[in-house]
């Protein structure tokens, strides 16, 4: 494989990890509406069927279901389908087949069947999108047992978490940021190492204040922190990338260190993974806590028509909030 | 056979591409007597008896299982009372490398392919090593789906896995006529034509689900014929025959593993028990009909074959049974005798390596199990 230094966006990333996998394991196959010849409807498969022919990328009917099931028949012969589920709000005609089955297989045949599926998807508003093109689940497949659910949010980070998520034994929800499909360009050599899943990032250091997301909130995270640094407050921030498994000993030593912790991301706040978190940091931190857990969240509300999306996802200033809230209290 | 051909302007006689017919098949009537010609295989006395046997196995097991549960023994159970003859036909025309897709009604095809059938009491009793196939771990065949008409899908994408690996193999799913008005039944119909997957679909049409009858199920007139708008062959045999389920089976799965798409298969039978060991079929079945299907019932049938054949007599009978007895008892002695599971279980296949947060709750787990209070 040549060590690339062209700089790609999160997608390219995704292509290039998708392409890698396919190259070096030849069970692996890439199935879903519109992902041979058009090349995904974002792009993420583009010239894979090319490269590697129609028996490995599957253009299939339009049923989610139908993806999910069969890619569970796929996977239970050891292949490793991963399918695209065009938008998450999409991904509920498959729900009953990936949390009935997909998730359950090994489990309820005692290991006799695993079922090493990927379901990618593209997640979360921003980008002017029509009616449910623009949901964030990744709440309800944390709840759910034998899953792993893992959020991309930079090229680098979709490139090596994609690889992992081939590679890992169990049925992993790979959900991609749409709105960071082409914000950010990184160098991704494509090496093929994969990184870890269930490993948090930290992505900036600080003291005062931890701030955790993932997804595209990271952006309006990342920028906060930028605020707060011109304000004298050192805030650290993490992506946690990993929602199941969940790396709690990186949340919770950043927490231990600042005090103060703010959770953000785009789904509803109710049962949304932010609470999960805040549990965790008050079984587990609450005397290294010197203000409440804060969290800046999408409104229990759906998702709004584009027009109103901006209000809907949380701002730098919805965030900068929050954090000087944690701040002012002491 | 039925013929579809009506005369409105939207499937008019003029429009004979509506038009198409649901072949049924028959080889031995209700009184055992061939209909027609019949295939090698039936008349080889040594194969029709193994047949029969299995039947009766069946039978006693399924009525074994039956008194476990009321005994509280065992958990809700399916019979599969009536439905005999579709299963063990489907068992004999499989072969070792195919793969059984079963839903809840299909022991016989399961006990024909060499499941140890503790593995079904246990089960049935909530304990899921029962899918873990002791003795037959080895098995591709999936665990039995409960959740109606879902397996349709994973059937068809192990017949793709059997595409892509150029394998000559074929897999079998069955399903209940109620399950036919499931999405993922006609996605599954749809998918397995558009790629001309190695799958034969059965429907055991026993006429009721749960308390609901076909005809408020659906207004299609067979439905074998939910094939024909999937590009699928479909075809109706008589559930109650052993010999024909057997031999349509075995044509349509070589049709498949010689990569010629898939078949679509509504075996008729009927229900002669009630929908589970919860359920009270009295609640709701007409009067009359129970005592009209016992008249067709596909074990009795086959028996009298054999006698017109004078391959069969009452002395053999009664060893049959006896032998079938033992047999049961042995395997109902060895499920009672399961040792039980640790609540550790409940983590230990929840993932291939456990993550580190379910390792800590697996302790308290153990630490809490047998705790009373």
């Amino acid at each position: 494989m040549s060590h690339t230094t062209t700089e790609i966006t999160l997608v390219e990333a995704v292509n290039q990890a998708l392409a890698y996998a396919m190259q070096q394991d030849p069970d692996v196959i890439v199935l879903g509406e519109d992902v041979g010849t058009n090349g995904g409807v974002f792009r993420a498969t583009a010239g894979l069927l090319d490269k590697f022919g129609a028996d490995r990328v599957l253009d299939t009917p339009l049923a989610e279901s139908m993806i999910a099931g069969a890619s569970i028949g796929m996977a239970a012969q050891g292949l490793k389908p991963v399918c695209e589920l065009q938008f998450m709000g999409f991904v509920l005609p498959a729900i009953d087949q990936l949390l009935s089955h997909a998730i359950r297989m090994r489990n309820r045949t005692r290991g006799r069947i695993g079922c090493p599926l990927v379901v990618r998807t593209p997640f979360g508003g921003g980008i002017r999108a029509p009616e449910h093109h623009a949901e964030s689940f990744e709440s309800l497949f944390a709840h759910s047992p034998g899953c792993k659910v893992v959020v991309a949010s930079t090229p680098a980070r979709a490139y090596g978490l994609l690889l992992a998520a081939i590679r890992d034994p169990d049925p992993v929800i790979f959900m991609e940021p749409m709105r960071v499909y082409r914000l950010v360009k990184q160098a991704v050599p494509d090496d093929g190492i994969a990184l870890p899943l269930g490993r948090a990032f930290v992505l900036r250091e600080g003291a005062d204040v931890t701030l955790i997301s993932w997804g595209a909130s990271i952006q309006e995270t990342l920028q906060t922190a930028d605020e707060l640094a011109k304000q004298g407050i050192s805030a650290e921030v993490i992506d946690v990338a990993s929602i199941k498994p969940l790396d709690t000993e990186t949340l919770l030593r950043s927490v231990q260190k600042t005090g103060r912790c703010v959770i953000v991301h785009e789904a509803p706040r109710t049962c949304g993974f932010g609470a999960e978190i805040a549990a965790i940091i008050s079984e587990q931190a609450i005397y290294s806590l010197v203000a409440p857990v804060q969290r800046v969240t999408g409104y229990d509300v759906q998702i709004p028509y584009f027009q109103l999306e901006k209000a809907y996802i949380p701002s730098v200033a919805r965030i900068l909030a929050a954090a000087k809230q944690t701040l002012e209290l002491v | 056979m039925t013929e579809f051909d009506s005369s409105s302007r939207f499937s008019g006689k003029a429009d004979k591409q509506y038009a198409f017919v649901i072949p049924h098949y028959q080889y031995l009537d209700k009184e055992g007597k061939p209909t027609q010609s019949l295939p090698n295989f039936a008349q080889d006395k040594a194969e029709m008896l193994r047949i029969y046997r299995a039947l009766q196995w069946i039978r006693h097991f399924d009525q074994k299982a039956i008194n476990l549960q009321r005994t509280g023994k065992m958990g809700t159970y399916p019979s599969v009372l009536g439905q005999e003859a579709i299963s063990v036909g489907i068992g004999h025309a499989m072969q070792k490398d195919d793969v059984l897709v079963p839903y809840y009604r299909d022991i016989g095809a399961q006990y024909l392919r060499g499941l140890p059938m503790e593995n079904i009491l246990r089960y049935w009793g909530g304990d899921e090593r029962g899918m873990a196939f002791a003795g037959l771990s080895e098995s591709e065949d999936f665990p039995l789906s409960v959740p109606i008409a879902s397996q349709c899908l994973h059937a068809v994408g192990i017949a793709k896995a059997f595409q892509y690996r150029k394998q000559k193999r074929a897999v079998v799913v069955t399903i209940g006529d109620g399950g036919t008005s499931q999405g993922d039944f006609y996605e599954a119909l749809n998918l397995a034509g558009t790629w001309q997957a190695p799958v034969v679909f059965v429907i055991n049409n026993n006429r009721w689900a749960i308390s609901v009858p076909l005809s408020l199920q659906t207004h299609c007139q067979t439905l074998a014929q939910k094939g024909v708008a999937a590009g699928i062959p479909g075809i109706q045999v008589d559930g109650n025959d052993v010999v024909a389920v057997k031999q349509l089976m075995q044509e349509a799965l070589h049709q498949a593993r010689e990569g010629q798409g898939p078949v679509l298969i509504e075996a008729l039978s009927y229900r002669l028990g009630d929908h589970t060991t919860a359920d009270d079929a009295s609640r709701y079945r007409p009067a009359g009909e129970l005592e009209q299907a016992w008249i067709e019932e596909p074990v009795k049938r086959v028996q009298s074959y054999l006698s017109h054949q004078q391959w069969w007599d009452d002395n053999q009978e009664q060893a049959l049974q006896a032998q079938i007895q033992e047999e049961v008892t042995a395997i109902v002695d060895s499920y009672l005798t399961t040792a039980a599971q640790s609540a550790s279980a409940m983590f230990d296949h929840l993932y291939a390596t456990l993550p580190d947060d379910l390792k800590i709750q697996r302790e308290q787990a153990l630490r809490f199990e047998g705790v009373s209070l």
